[in-house]
């Protein structure tokens, strides 16, 4: 028998796909169904005087048109409530969040009233019969000018548009420590808004059921578990255990389907109040103006540095902005996943850093692959290569010497995080040998005597992955428990059903679980099927972000397993004869023996049949054999990497040839060898997507300048090298894989280590630094300026 | 109006408004749902369809002009319960995570690949500039390409 941990086992659920048989929401297609579609706000703030509906509602083929007042109204006693934030920080504005605006609309995009119709061709149609009488308002996009003085406000309740302040470490001592550093770099900087688009857009359908009052909700969700309790306590008021929520294949989420979305209340309460299902799915148009955006912050950052290039302290003061709502997890990306990641791989002794979370006329913001960990290693590694550059020292030299001792760990960081493991000498090794380091410093140096603009950046980062032990994470400001449940079924023949609380949107879950529980049976992995996003089916779940699902998700089901094996071992030993002490479980063969009698043996087949036969069980023992987990997490995993990209500029165009790109990362245990730098070379380009091209761009009126697939420079399949791979792993102590999250690592490192490159190519010219994307036209700009004897 | 096809090697019909998409016909009239859509501004590729022996954008074709040609979608692909090679390619190379660009990007690399059995990394690359994928980063979906130019040799394109 092959065990399948740490083998490249090929996806179980690939041939669906290829054959284009993959379940989406946009798929589904229910008898008598409807179709809606959503009349969204063309301005960023405008107060509505009133909307007509009824030239929409007289078009043949339209069945209702309703407002949010319809909504929060309600018919036959059914109405909506406003979306919560799931993440309380301290002192938190939450202003309400209605499913369609009321009174005033807050971005372009906000939902104004939904039409029902018979075709989604008609419920288009009619949203361009709908008047709107909109009383234009002045809008503010900016961060941190939100809080300016005379800034419009996004909701009264909001002074200042401030929706919380989150300070963490010792400010006085950082102050102290860079008062008596040799250096103090500074640097103010954007990290700018990110798009996710992930490639299935948003979908949602809703069939309501007269007979037994229940509800079922299809959405394109990474959590199902967690919109059906939303869906339950806030949104819609039907008791949670009459809604079933279903996310059948997610086409990719990225963070940007986590999230509770006004349609997921909007479709329910159309389908209720018309009697018949009914589905809306986002044109990619809508993605743009209604998918919670990434980053988008505004930072002050000082490092202090001393001549032998240790680091001092840090001061960070960033200015996140939140856009018009509160979006579920928004709080939760610029302070407890940002500035808790700090300290980098480094021992900077004191760190303070805060945010302040802001309300602007824009798309609702929150996490984005990385969320706020990618924000933070771009500032920590940017600051040091300023100080290197500062001090004249190889910025590898000086991350060297201010990196955390491999016998350091656990390690305890000024901003809050216990690092549970990790060698960074021995990633540093890796990579140097990898990427050629040295010979791509040495054809740096001639490629600049030639006057060309060659650079090398380096990223070595950290990320606090699998959130969170739920302890932390509530006492944080989450609003539930982060913990992972995992159930293993086990049928008479010995085949096995695996229900569990994560949900692949395109992580190969059905096939890394498969592998896990697999190896913990000793049996083939085509005996295991896997069954997520289904609250109907799985018992309960907090879903798939955070790089949790292998750590935690994954940890349930082992924890399972160890029950099921331990009653199959008493099983046995009953029937054997023998005690349970000497039961053997041979994990290679699906067996269990006696020790020192390998001929008195069952199979896990046999064994599980005897425990539905039931008629020699133990004393006592139920039949059946079925086991569920809950795992809560000891802590967070911390996988690190390190990146080196080269570059090379054209000096006439300002264009970044990325011309070879090296990782080394370190991630655990590997469960799949091929997923994980799967995920790892596509949280790479990702990442790459960020440094060079990739921009949110709102006007000062609020609107979305970026906002169509060709405006959005998202990475296409040219202008990439291969990129050079390789991995150390340092398990987790505190996980029974010993694994640690890899899903968002190459995102983390990618975006650093490319913006470091292009950085390293301009500072001969005496370019300082410039704000992502590193466009030709940014970079081109910056040369010319240079060449005026300017720079930045 | 009344519009004729054959797709996936079936004689189709149906009764269409003239404004309605061929992806829109292939989806919702034949309830052939494995052709996606990713965007509504002819960018993604992911409802790449083979019509008349080209690959199309089927977002971007009436499904009145297509009236009277040869459609193949995804699930006219693989033929008695073989993978086309291109399908098995992006299997075994991990081509593909969420799935949901692949049967546009398996569509598109087909004819890309056809007849050029040693297409290089650089023809790939240009040859998909017109397919979005957010997964993977590409690389292996060029590997797949390759591979799958070469087990195409000789068989059905």
């Amino acid at each position: 028998m092959t065990r399948y941990l740490g083998t490249s086992v090929k996806r179980v659920e690939d041939p669906r796909f290829l054959r284009g048989l993959g379940k989406y929401v946009a798929n589904l297609t229910l008898p008598n169904m409807a179709y809606a579609a959503v009349k969204r706000s063309p301005l960023a703030h405008a107060k509505i005087r009133g909307i007509d509906t009824t030239r929409a509602k007289a078009l043949d083929g339209v069945i209702a048109v309703f407002t949010g007042e319809d909504l929060l109204e309600g018919t036959g006693g059914f109405k909506c409530g406003s979306l919560p934030c799931g993440f309380q920080v301290p002192n938190l504005n939450m202003p309400p969040h209605n499913p369609l605006a009321v009174d005033k609309v807050r971005h372009v995009g906000d939902g104004i009233a939904v039409v029902v119709a018979e075709s989604p061709y008609i419920a288009e149609d009619a949203l361009d019969l709908i008047e709107v009488d909109l009383d234009p308002l002045p809008a503010v996009v900016d961060a941190r000018g939100a809080m300016a003085d005379g800034a419009p406000l996004v909701h009264d309740s909001a002074e200042q548009n401030l929706a919380f302040h989150w300070p963490l470490g010792d400010e006085e001592a950082v102050n102290e420590a860079l008062s008596k550093s040799d250096h103090v770099v500074e640097l103010e900087f954007i990290n700018q808004r990110l798009i996710a688009n992930a490639m299935e857009p948003r979908a949602a359908a809703a069939e309501w059921d007269p007979a037994t009052e229940s509800l079922t909700v299809w959405t394109t969700s990474q959590n199902p578990h967690t919109i059906r309790l939303l869906l339950g306590a806030f949104t819609l008021g039907i008791p949670e255990h009459k809604i079933r929520v279903i996310s059948p294949d997610v086409g990719g989420g990225f963070g940007s389907k986590i999230f509770h979305y006004p349609e997921e209340v909007i479709v329910p309460f159309a389908a209720r109040a018309v009697g018949r299902p009914v589905k809306w799915v986002a044109t990619r148009s809508e993605s743009y103006v209604t998918d919670a955006q990434g980053r988008d912050h505004v930072t002050k950052a000082k490092l202090g540095v001393n001549n032998d290039g240790t680091m001092t302290a840090l001061h960070v003061t960033t200015w996140a902005n939140m856009g018009a709502y509160l979006s579920t997890f928004g709080p939760l990306i610029p302070t407890a996943l940002y500035i808790t990641l700090f300290s980098g791989v480094y021992k900077t002794p004191v760190i303070f850093g805060e945010a302040y979370g802001t309300f602007t006329h824009t798309v609702p913001v929150d996490a984005y692959r990385g969320a706020g960990r990618p924000e933070a290693s771009y500032l920590v590694e940017t600051m040091v290569d300023l100080a290197a550059r500062k001090l004249g020292m190889d910025p590898v030299e000086l991350r060297r010497k201010n990196l955390i001792p491999t016998d350091a760990f656990p390690y305890q960081t000024p901003v809050a995080l216990m690092y549970d493991s990790g060698n960074y000498q021995a990633l540093f090794e890796k990579i140097e040998e990898l990427s050629g380091y040295e010979s791509l410093r040495k054809e740096q140096e001639a490629a600049r005597a030639e006057g060309r603009l060659v650079g090398v950046g380096f990223a070595s980062c950290i990320e606090a992955s699998g959130p969170a032990p739920s302890a932390v994470a509530v006492g944080l400001g989450a609003a539930i428990g982060l913990f992972e449940s995992g159930a293993i079924r086990v049928h008479p023949t010995g085949k096995v059903t695996v229900l569990t609380g994560s949900h692949s949107h395109g992580q190969g879950h059905e096939t890394t679980f498969a592998q896990i529980v697999a190896d913990q049976f000793g049996i083939d992995i085509a005996d295991v099927d896997i069954v997520h996003g289904d609250t109907g089916r799985v018992q309960y779940g907090i879903g798939t972000y955070g790089s949790r699902s292998a750590a935690i998700g994954g940890s349930a089901l082992v924890k399972s397993a160890e029950k099921i094996r331990e009653k199959l071992k008493q099983i046995a030993a009953h029937q054997l004869e023998a005690s349970v002490e000497d039961m053997v479980y041979d994990q290679d063969e699906g067996t269990i023996s006696v020790a020192g009698s390998p001929d008195m043996v069952k199979t896990f087949a046999e064994l599980a049949f005897a425990s539905v036969l039931a008629n020699n069980l133990p004393e006592g023992m139920e039949p059946g054999l079925e086991e569920s987990s809950f795992y809560d997490p000891a802590n967070f995993t911390f996988p690190a990497s390190a990146h080196v990209a080269k570059v090379e500029i054209d000096p006439k165009t300002g264009e970044v040839d990325l011309q070879s790109y090296a990782a080394v990362d370190d991630v655990g245990n590997v469960i799949n060898p091929m997923i994980v730098e799967g995920q790892i070379l596509g949280g790479i380009v990702q990442g790459v997507g960020q440094a060079l091209w990739e921009n949110g761009i709102y006007d000062e009126d609020g609107q979305l300048l970026s906002g169509s697939m060709l405006s959005y420079a998202m990475p296409r399949a040219d202008g990439f090298p291969s990129i050079a791979l390789d991995r150390i792993e340092t398990p987790s102590p505190h996980n029974p894989l010993g694994v640690k999250g890899a899903g968002e690592m190459g995102t983390i490192a990618a975006t650093a280590a490319v913006s470091s490159a292009v950085l390293d190519a301009l500072a001969p010219l005496g370019v300082r630094h410039l704000n992502m994307p590193l466009t030709a036209e940014k970079i081109h700009q910056a040369i010319a300026a240079a060449g005026n004897g300017g720079g930045e | 109006m009344k519009v004729s096809m054959t797709v996936n090697g079936r004689e189709v019909t149906g009764t269409v408004e003239p404004r309605t998409l061929l992806v829109d016909f292939v989806r919702n009239n034949l309830g052939l749902t494995g052709t996606n859509v990713g965007c509504d501004t002819s960018q993604c590729g992911a409802c790449t369809v083979h019509m008349d022996g080209m690959a199309v954008k089927s977002c971007t074709v009436l499904a009145v002009q297509a009236d009277g040609s040869t459609v193949t979608t995804i699930e006219g692909l693989a033929s008695d319960g073989q993978l086309h090679p291109m399908q098995q390619a992006f299997w075994d190379a991990h081509g593909l995570q969420c799935g949901f660009c692949t049967p546009g990007m398996v569509m598109a690399s087909v004819k890309l690949a056809d007849g050029n059995p040693a297409i290089t990394d650089a023809e790939v690359r240009h040859g998909l500039e017109g397919n979005f994928c957010r997964c993977t980063g590409y690389g292996n979906i060029v590997e797949a390409v390759k591979q799958g130019a070469a087990a195409m040799v000789g068989g059905e394109s």
